[in-house]
């Protein structure tokens, strides 16, 4: 509902409410687990007073600030730029700093878990380093040869373009912890370190591809991928993942053959 | 910096209670990547199954609409089956050809796709080395029976 026409319209809130209260009751459902109290992992209800059109970070900081300061999770920026807030909400990958409580049906329980794939170490919080090691595994930096130039490294518009999609990526792990292949098997590769890989195999200015094309052809590498499209579905960044992959992979095909 | 407290605890061994000196295992994945994990195979094995699922799968198409077509459709459907029709059909190389084609592709690209499940779901090395053996000499043994039988089918046994 668009609110700016709303207020023209009508003097009260457009929920329906008293004019003093345009905040809702919703439940939150979160996954709790805490390793120094019990083994046990459960749902935990809370049901807050919140405006909907706050985000599902909002609501956590509520929870925590005012229900219970031990709810633990990760956030820095709460902007959608630093990648520390991916969560599996309502049973999809989304940074809780993006995602709008309007938008979830706040009518039923919101549940909030955990991404799926990586070791959980407290409630939200998970151990991201595997998800890194991937990462760093595929060589994510410049490499060049020869002699560094005096000035920066040039390109053209259009050199720039061919990666600008896969440039985008804040690293929140939201693609690789859909993938059903990671769920199962960690030693897959997973979909960020290929975009990640991306971003330099299709840059003019570098001279890895080949390496890095290598080491994508390996037994946990592109191949595992089975074009799932959850990745791309997650990135809240709206980058093309699946598309991506495919074309590291078409790009491993045409160098063989 | 918590051991300190420890001999707080009444120090019987056994179940110990859950508490910060004496957390819980925390919730492991399957399989996770460690600094160790790219042990590199350097072939393109995995490349050329990708492409053999998606060429044999395209020949299949044709393969085994066709097969089906014939067996269940057309010319009465499937009562008209009989050791007279696969003696008649198999008395032309065509249909020899056919048939071991679809038998090797169908295999191949079967256990190859199962293959990758048991590389996805199996998560012990044993178990999946096992399985994989098991699949292995079924696939074998299957094509190399069906092999033997399109080859010398007699079509006068008794
Ligand atoms: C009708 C024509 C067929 C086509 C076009 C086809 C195509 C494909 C393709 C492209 C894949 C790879 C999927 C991926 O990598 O994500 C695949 C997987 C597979 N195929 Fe086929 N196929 C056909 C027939 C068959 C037949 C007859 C069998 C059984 C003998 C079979 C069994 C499998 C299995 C077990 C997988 C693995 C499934 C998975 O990866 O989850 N397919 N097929
Ligand atoms: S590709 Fe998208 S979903 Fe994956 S880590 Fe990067 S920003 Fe997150
Ligand atoms: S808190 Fe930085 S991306 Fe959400």
């Amino acid at each position: 509902m668009s609110t700016a026409t709303v207020e023209k319209e009508t003097t009260g809130a457009p929920d329906g409410g008293s004019a003093a209260s345009h905040k809702i009751s919703v439940t939150f459902r979160l996954r709790r687990f805490n390793p120094e109290v019990s083994a046990e992992v459960t749902w935990q209800d809370f049901r807050i007073d919140i405006d909907p059109k706050e985000r599902v970070l909002d609501a956590l900081h509520q929870i925590k600030w005012e229900e219970d300061g031990t709810l633990t999770f990760r956030r820095s920026c709460a902007h959608g730029i630093c990648g520390s807030d991916a969560m599996r909400i309502n049973g999809r990958n989304r940074l809780a700093c993006k995602t709008l409580i309007k938008d979830l049906n706040p009518a039923k329980p919101i549940t909030v878990e955990p991404i799926k794939g990586l070791t959980v170490l407290k409630d939200l919080v998970v151990d991201m380093e595997p998800f890194f090691q991937a990462y760093r595994d595929v060589m994510p930096f410049l490499i060049t040869s020869g002699n560094e130039p005096t000035r920066e490294r040039r390109q053209s518009a259009a050199d720039r373009e061919r990666f600008d999609d896969t440039t985008k990526c804040i690293l929140c792990a939201a693609c690789t912890s859909s993938c059903p292949v990671f769920w199962n098997d960690g030693q897959y590769f997973g979909p960020a370190a290929i975009v990640n890989a991306h971003r330099f195999i299709f840059d003019s200015r570098d001279e890895g591809g080949e390496q890095r094309l290598e080491i994508l052809n390996e037994k946990e590498g592109v191949w595992r991928c089975r074009t799932t499209f959850n990745c791309s579905e997650a990135c809240p960044r709206g980058i093309e993942v699946t598309k991506a992959i495919q074309e590291v992979k078409r790009a491993i095909i045409t160098r063989r053959f | 910096m918590s051991t300190e407290t420890t001999p707080a605890n009444s120090g019987t061994a056994g179940e110990r209670p859950i508490g910060p000196d004496n957390p819980a295992p925390v919730i492991e994945p399957p399989r996770t990547r460690t600094g160790r994990s790219p042990r590199s195979t350097r072939t393109n094995f995995e490349l050329h199954g990708w492409l053999f699922m998606r060429l044999s799968g395209i020949l299949l198409v044709f393969l085994v609409l066709g097969h089906l077509l014939i067996q269940l459709v057309l010319d009465g459907g499937v009562s008209k089956v009989s050791f007279a029709f696969v003696a008649g059909r198999w008395a032309s190389p065509f249909w020899q050809v056919w048939d071991l084609l679809m038998l090797w592709l169908a295999m191949l690209h079967g256990a190859n796709g199962l293959r990758t499940i048991i590389n996805d779901y199996a998560q012990r090395d044993n178990t999946r080395f096992w399985l994989k053996m098991l699949l292995y000499t079924a696939t074998v043994f299957t094509i190399l029976l069906g092999t033997l039988v399109i080859f010398t089918f007699d079509p006068n046994i008794r």
